[in-house]
């Protein structure tokens, strides 16, 4: 079965989504100079679903509102405008008692394993802090739910009266995923959850949390930077650039026939071990503009290479093209796998040697590193 | 229960990192940080002998009433028989004998080793009751302003500011004998009780701005932590936020202020006896001894050395034990 007709078949909007997110915006005030004021546009516009035991990866690179996105989800941020509705109830500005049961279903993992887990508390006491803020009396008791959530994540259950500093990162890590699972969620967001981990243990992580995926059907909105723990992960994707979703759509349409050019850019960034120097990458030119400001219209015309006139007055919908799940935001998508396609735009802002027989390579590099992680995680 | 560590390789790295440390007991043995502070605290020499000296003082302080009773004589007993024609002690170094182990008073002729006693357990509870309001205002405003932030924050600080800005010793100066007169005429005796508790409050009134800006501070650091980030995911309400998940980890910077702010009191409480305000001759206190020993400076300068040596030596121990708990709370900091 070719890709193309598998994402077809996909049935796409049949389930009823379990988070469904529109519009979605957070803007933070600043103070410029004496008296002036002004905007950071962290997050400007956020469509997006998330359906049950689906899992959602949120790419980018840094500073483009992945982090902001993942904080307002669990709401420990109040979003400036937009919905978050989250199994058909809308939770956007609900107060902490209205919250209080749909936090049993909506959890949060964070980057930092050694900031997430408090210095004072034994294992036992964070991972039952969940059930015991929320009072909710497991059959059993605590230790013994506490026990059976250091088992499902691989720790040693005995090890319920030691404290954090006696962990190392990965063990760490996997505390804080026992504590995300007490309360038994339906969606976890897992905001780079990886990231400050060794490599090794990155994979023994994400196998950790793929297992769970697969055993209780969570659903997962994972937020990395890692392309291919992304592509490694999740279902679909969603790629972000300043605040915005650029293109979202299934892993397979994301990596392998991705349609915006920013998409193009960040996949052929992935370094690749079998080949020497810059080989088919796209060099964009400059820096991401600042969210205080952001570009008239399409908000990455400034570094795209495609880019005319219609760009900078209009800004491109995020809609589906050439049917399918997969919706990118821009004028002139890209079509065609990676490997055909990109031959004129390569050479747009860059001096290198960039050739078809280039992005050919950039094309098996992150087939290759997808399998790399693969390799390691076994 | 027996480990056996055949359940993977996490299970196996756990073992290897922790029970090194404790490998006298089977199973597993969790520390905590204050267990580890205080295995650190127990290989401080300094710490040791400075804390034994604070526990001897404190025993003393508080058996003051068993020890008039086996030494035999109260603090208020005048021995005008022991005392020459000027008031001034028969004997060797202001009186020193196997009776009076520190002499005696010139003038009134009363026992200063018992009142030196009586005067440690004034010091120390006046200490010690304001450090302990202190350190509860202090910890209320600051986490408070620290946790909330916001409008509460603004006016906690104007406050502080506030506090800090106004003179402590002209304060005192004029409001204690206002307090007085405000309760008693102008020719009654005012009670000790009375002006210990003047004494505490003017204190607990001006002392707390120091442990408030502490608190706050480390409460804003902490805040946006990502554990009580995950607290506030799982719907904690603002008592387990501060109870639990902030308190405990601002314990250490706490105690080492208290254990900093008890010295800073004993003095003052001294100085402000010395020049006048603070309590009545009837109470025994450091700081009346040596205003009273003033006098006496030339003739009888075993008066003035005792009370001396003693308020030196319980300010001495009390901030190198500060020092040494600061030390072996915070190993990480350069000594």
């Amino acid at each position: 079965m070719s890709p193309v007709e598998e994402a077809a078949a996909r049935p796409v909007t049949e389930t009823e989504p379990l988070l469904r997110v529109r519009g979605l915006t957070k803007h933070f005030p600043v103070r410029t100079g004496f008296r002036g004021r002004s905007l950071v546009r962290a997050v400007d516009g956020l469509d997006f679903d998330v359906r049950p035991g689906e899992t959602l990866g949120l790419v980018g690179e840094s500073g483009c509102g992945k982090t902001t996105t993942g904080r307002m989800l669990v709401r420990l941020l109040e979003p400036t405008a937009g919905t978050i509705e989250f199994d058909g109830r809308d939770i956007t500005h609900a107060g902490r008692r209205e919250l209080r049961p749909l936090r049993q279903d909506l959890q949060i993992i964070f980057q930092d394993p050694y900031a997430s887990l408090n210095p004072r508390h034994t294992v036992g006491r964070i991972i039952a802090m969940p059930l015991q803020v929320n009072g909710i009396e497991p059959p059993g008791g605590v230790k013994a739910r506490v026990q059976e959530l250091l088992e499902i994540v691989g720790l040693n259950p005995e090890h319920y009266n030691r404290y954090p500093h006696e962990f190392s990162g990965g063990q760490r890590q996997r505390i804080g995923i026992a504590r995300a699972l007490a309360l038994r969620p339906k969606l976890i967001v897992a905001d780079e959850p990886v990231s400050a981990l060794d490599v090794s243990i990155q994979a023994q992580v994400i196998n950790l949390l793929r297992e769970l995926q697969r055993d209780l059907g969570l659903a997962f909105v994972f937020i990395a930077h890692d392309l291919a723990v992304v592509r490694h992960f999740c279902q679909r994707v969603a790629v972000m650039y300043l605040g915005k979703i650029v293109e979202i759509g299934d892993r397979d349409d994301i990596y392998e026939r991705p349609q915006h050019p920013y998409t193009r850019a960040l996949l052929s960034a992935i370094p690749d071990v079998t080949r020497l120097g810059p080989g088919g990458r796209i060099r964009l030119a400059g820096d991401v503009p600042t969210p205080l400001d952001p570009p008239s219209g399409c908000r990455f015309r400034t570094r795209c290479w495609k880019a005319q006139d219609i760009c900078a007055t209009e800004e491109p919908a995020l809609v589906p093209r050439a049917g399918g799940g997969q919706a990118t935001a821009c004028h002139f998508p890209e079509s065609g796998p990676v490997a055909a396609a990109t031959g004129a735009p390569a050479v747009a802002d860059d001096a290198g040697p960039v050739a078809d027989d280039g992005t050919a390579g950039a094309g098996a590099a992150d087939g290759g590193s997808g399998t790399t992680v693969e390799e390691v995680s076994k | 229960m027996s480990l056996s560590p055949v359940e993977g390789v996490a299970l196996a790295e756990i073992e290897s990192g922790g029970d090194a440390e404790a490998p006298e007991r089977k199973g597993v043995v969790g520390r905590s940080p204050g267990q580890l502070a205080w295995a650190r605290l127990r290989r401080d020499r300094t710490a040791m002998v400075s804390g034994g000296m604070l526990v001897l003082f404190m025993v003393l302080a508080l058996a003051a009433p068993l020890i008039q009773m086996v030494y035999g004589i109260g603090p208020r007993e005048q021995f005008q028989h022991l005392l020459d024609g000027f008031g001034m002690p028969l004997g060797y170094a202001g009186g020193v004998s196997g009776d009076h182990w520190f002499g005696l008073e010139p003038g009134l002729g009363r026992d200063i080793f018992i009142r030196l006693i009586y005067g440690l357990r004034t010091s120390l509870f006046i200490a010690f009751a304001a450090a302990v309001i202190t350190a509860t205002i202090g910890i209320v405003l600051g986490t408070l302003a620290g946790y909330l932030g916001g409008w509460l924050d603004a006016v906690i600080n104007w406050i502080t500011d506030l506090t800090l800005a106004m003179p402590f010793l002209v304060i005192a100066l004029a409001l204690t004998p206002t307090l007085v007169l405000r309760f008693y005429g102008e020719r009654e005796a005012v009670s000790p009780a009375f002006g210990v508790g003047v004494l505490i409050a003017v204190f607990a009134i001006f002392g707390w701005t120091s442990t408030a800006r502490l608190v706050r501070g480390q409460v804003i650091a902490l805040r946006e932590r990502e554990f009580v980030e995950a607290a506030r995911a799982s719907g904690a309400g603002l008592g387990h936020m501060l109870f639990r998940q902030l308190l405990p980890n601002i314990w250490a910077p706490i105690l080492v202020s208290f254990s900093l702010a008890v010295p800073q009191f004993i003095t003052s409480e001294a100085a402000l006896s010395f020049i006048g305000v603070g309590l009545s001759d009837e109470t025994p206190s450091f700081g009346r001894m040596i205003y009273r020993s003033l006098d006496y400076l030339q003739t009888d300068p075993a008066y003035v050395f005792f009370p001396g040596v003693m308020i030196f030596a319980l300010v001495f121990a009390f901030n190198l034990f500060g020092d040494a708990l600061r030390d072996a709370l915070d190993p990480k900091s350069s000594r």
